[in-house]
């Protein structure tokens, strides 16, 4: 990474992810940003220490009596966790068990402009896509129901608020209505989760949207 | 923080060591007894039914075994480790969704985090325990909620009042150190 990372994730998002309670195309992203991030990895572990303390603290239910014995067979019947492999990819690994081996395997599709995009098969709830931003193109204008994560792998954009360069993460709630552009140079490649449909202000993204699932 | 329970954190670190190292039964058998119990109770806080609960929590008491190499007492005291195991169960049984994870970071065979560095996060995570145990009751019971699989993220307020600063920065620090060793 060529500069520290500028834009991370909110703590409501990171408790989020820690107690397990967002929707897979969210986990994807957050996941994916943690893995470039080691200043968002420290503080998930410090609320995964919240979720410890109150395993510690908590109730306890009796076992069933001859539970230990169980657990121990299933223990040894599977053969110990493998050691992680170094990652020799151009992308995190979770976003690389999505896609297949790099950003070369992407079936990208067509949405004008020049822009792209892919969508990344994730349950229902929220939808995760990658998106090809052209340098010096914009995506059209739009607005969000719900919160919209947006996370940059390769190049920079810029919008109303802020530039956000790679490992940057947007965290853009109902009140943002924004035009991504990709800046000059380099084309941007993005990892984008949203869990409502994106509002556009211009007609002819609004006709396109049923048919580009955005 | 008590001696005792300073005393109990390192224990719990041992048992997880005896494991990894020589497949120590009895190691197992001291976590399974104070761990399990509470796994299951976390569980059937979380809405599963007590024969699932039972059978998760069996689980991961497995899957401690089986991942004993991959626990980093500098990151994580085996109450946390064991919470996120738990939490990752619950995700398969009950919610039969997935939860990507950014790759585990491991010291490998060549090098062994700092005893000094363990034991200084286990002072800051019993230091978190009594802080949570001490907020009021209506904030407490909004953080078991969100713990518990209760709350939509846009549920979860921005601000918790949970002071996780210190933690935050040991767990940032040895981070660093693995890296370094890494590279």
């Amino acid at each position: 990474m060529t500069q520290p990372i500028q834009h991370h994730l909110t703590d409501a998002l990171l408790m989020a992810y820690s107690a397990g309670a967002l929707p897979e195309a969210f986990n994807l992203t957050v996941a994916t940003h943690i893995a470039m991030c080691d200043e968002c990895r420290a503080r998930l572990g410090a609320f995964d220490s919240v979720g410890g303390a109150l395993i510690e603290s908590g109730a306890s239910h009796a076992m069933a009596p001859d539970s230990m014995a169980a657990a121990l067979a299933k223990a040894k019947s599977a053969p110990r966790a493998r050691q992680p492999t170094r990652n020799r990819s151009n992308v995190p690994v979770p976003l690389q068990d999505y896609i297949g081996t790099d950003l070369t395997a992407v079936h990208w599709r067509p949405v004008g402009m020049g822009v792209k995009q892919a969508i990344l098969p994730t349950d229902k709830g929220a939808t995760a896509r990658l998106i090809y931003i052209p340098a010096g193109i914009a995506v059209p204008d739009h607005g969000h129901r719900g919160t919209e994560l947006t996370l940059v792998l390769q190049g920079a954009f810029f919008d109303q608020t802020d530039r956000f360069a790679a490992g940057d993460i947007e965290v853009a709630g109902e009140e943002l209505d924004h035009t991504p552009t990709a800046e000059m140079g380099a084309d941007c490649i993005c990892l984008a989760a949203t869990d409502a449909p994106l509002r556009f202000r211009s007609l002819i993204p609004r006709l396109a949207q049923p048919f580009l699932r955005i | 923080m008590t001696a005792d329970r300073q005393l109990e954190n390192s224990q719990w670190i041992t048992c997880i060591e005896r494991i990894r190292d020589h497949s120590d039964e009895d190691a197992f058998a001291q976590l399974f007894t104070h761990f399990a119990p509470r796994v299951k109770a976390f569980l059937m806080k979380s809405g599963a039914d007590a024969t699932l609960a039972e059978e998760c929590a069996q689980d991961v008491m497995a899957t401690l075994w089986q991942k004993a190499h991959l626990f980093d007492p500098t990151r994580a005291s085996a109450s946390t480790w064991i919470f996120t195991i738990a939490r990752n169960r619950r995700i398969d049984a009950l919610r039969k969704s997935r939860r990507p994870e950014p790759e585990d970071l491991t010291w490998g065979p060549d090098h062994d985090p700092d005893q000094a560095d363990a034991l200084a996060l286990q002072q800051e995570t019993d230091q978190l325990a009594q802080a949570i145990a001490s907020l009021p009751d209506k904030q407490k019971a909004l953080i078991e909620a969100a713990y518990y699989g209760d709350l939509s993220h846009s549920e979860i307020a921005e601000k918790t009042g949970l002071p996780l600063g210190t933690i935050k920065s040991r767990i940032r620090l040895a981070l660093d150190r693995l890296r370094h060793a890494m590279s």
